[in-house]
């Protein structure tokens, strides 16, 4: 599976939402939702998934769907 | 004059059903919720037995995601807080949201979390603990989702004190339409402690019953063959509402709610005064808040866990306090079906009191085969017994020496 397939099968666990909702541009809490906890939820469940660390000033920067992924994609490498 | 409260609505999740109607048929019937665990590995552990709900289908009252984030003590809870609530009749958009509150009390909390995130942290490291954890562990989360769930804006908190921890509850939420700080309060307790840490501490403090080839038989309260209590769990809430309130929306009413008497035993931090003396106060304030004698008091709903010096410390106090009448009162324990539901069997026990009050039937004392001698009161063994009642006690005692007793009447006896 892709990063942005994994990526976004994450979110629409950890937020409850649908595949349509999880577009690129789509901001967590904006659109998506989230509360802080959430957000603080997501970061570890991609910080398993990814077997990564994210400080919690680099999470601060991931707003939307898009830039989680480019995250990912920059600290990964795709298997 | 004081306000006058009553009961309009009664919701459970219990060992003995989903529901509170399927939990009164049984126990009508007198079966028992006592079964050998199953659910985690009881290696090591004396008693190997309990009263658990099972499924219980919290998916079909909360959303998925809203689930995940709360521990089982709380999805019951929200579970018979809505049962509670449609029973009652309300309706979310007729009500002031400031003059309904929540107070629901619980012994342990989310003590299932708790062992599965200090699992996670001891495997995985502190930075893997979950952001929900605090939420899903804390006692007055209960009450805090019942407001969110039904935009309830009045007192909100929680009761902590062991096995007496919703008969508090309920108290205070009496107490808080009698004062006029709310019209409308939702109130009772919930709890969800089968663990194998949980059922470690109490097998280590000896006070649960190891009659695991029996399980059915293991909750025998005032029965000389008894062992301990059998741990419990689900939630029992009830409706409180003022008189006013009630007949403004032509609410059925239950019974009322007219007095409660709180003590403290101040002896040892888990065993009963042995006289039972602590207890017999808390009933003798109760009655005397209620403005009635005793010998007005019909039915009992004891604390009646099955332990050795409870059942007998429990019977010498209802005889202080009622001399000759304790010979005529109708004494039964809902604990030996349910087991012992801790922090939420206040809560179901008023309901199932209540429910006596209202159907002029109560249940019987399952197991009492072989009476000790020193319980020598009627108990109602075998089966259940039709009897008008006018005014009953629900008795409960915790770990902490605190006694609570709470009387209610029928609606047409005041």
């Amino acid at each position: 599976m892709s990063i942005e397939a994994r990526v976004k099968e994450i979110v629409m666990d950890k937020l409850n939402v649908t595949a349509e909702q999880v577009t690129e541009d789509a901001s967590f809490v904006e659109d998506l939702g989230a509360d802080s906890l959430d957000q603080a939820e997501l970061v570890l469940a991609l910080e398993d998934e990814f077997n990564l660390q994210i400080s919690d000033k680099e999470s601060e920067n991931l707003l939307t769907v898009g830039k989680a992924i480019d995250y990912i994609k920059q600290h990964v490498k795709e298997e | 004059m004081k306000t006058r409260v009553v009961i309009t609505g009664l919701g459970a999740v219990t060992p003995l059903g989903r529901d509170f109607a399927t939990t009164w048929t049984n126990l009508l019937a007198g079966k028992s919720g006592v079964r050998q665990i199953t659910s985690f590995s009881t290696d090591g552990l004396s008693s190997r037995i309990a009263a658990q709900v099972g499924e219980f289908d919290p998916e079909a009252y909360i959303d998925k995601k809203a689930l995940r984030r709360m521990d089982t003590n709380e999805q019951l809870c929200l579970v018979a807080a809505q049962m509670a609530f449609d029973d009652a009749g309300l309706k979310q958009d007729s009500l002031d949201p400031d003059r309904c509150g929540a107070i629901i009390g619980s012994g342990i909390g989310g003590i299932q979390t708790l062992e599965e995130q200090h699992k996670t942290m001891l495997d995985r490291g502190a930075d893997r603990v979950s952001p929900f954890f605090i939420p899903m562990m804390i006692i007055d989360m209960c009450a805090g989702l019942v407001a969110l769930r039904f935009g309830f804006r009045g007192p909100n908190y929680a009761t902590v004190s062991a096995c007496a921890s919703s008969a508090h509850a309920i108290a205070d939420a009496f107490h808080a339409i009698q004062r006029g700080e709310a019209d409308i309060m939702l109130t009772g307790g919930s709890e969800s402690a089968i663990t194998q840490l949980s059922m470690a501490g109490f097998c280590a403090a000896r006070a649960i019953s190891t009659r695991n080839d029996e399980p059915e038989r293991a909750s025998r309260p005032f029965d000389r063959d008894r062992d301990g209590f059998v741990m419990g769990e689900g939630s029992g809430i009830l409706i409180l509402e003022s008189l006013e309130s009630a007949k403004a929306r032509n609410a059925r009413i239950y019974a009322e709610i007219i007095g409660c008497g709180m003590t403290c035993d101040a002896y040892h931090i888990t065993a009963p005064l042995p006289d039972g003396s602590g207890a017999a106060k808390a009933m003798a304030l109760a009655v005397k808040d209620a403005g009635i004698r005793p010998d007005e008091i019909d039915y009992v709903n004891s604390h009646g866990t099955s332990t050795d010096l409870g059942d007998i410390a429990e019977t010498k106090a209802l005889k202080t306090v009622f001399g000759d009448h304790a010979r005529k009162l109708v004494i039964n324990s809902t604990k030996s079906m349910t087991g012992h539901l801790l922090g939420a069997a206040g809560g179901v026990e008023s309901a199932v009191t209540v429910k006596s009050i209202k159907e002029s039937i109560v249940h019987p004392t399952a197991n009492l085969e072989n009476p000790d001698p020193e319980c020598d009161l009627d108990y109602v063994p075998g089966k259940a017994r039709e009897m008008k009642i006018n005014y009953a006690i629900s008795n409960s005692f915790g770990f902490g020496g605190h006694n609570i007793s709470i009387i209610f009447a029928a609606h047409h006896a005041q």
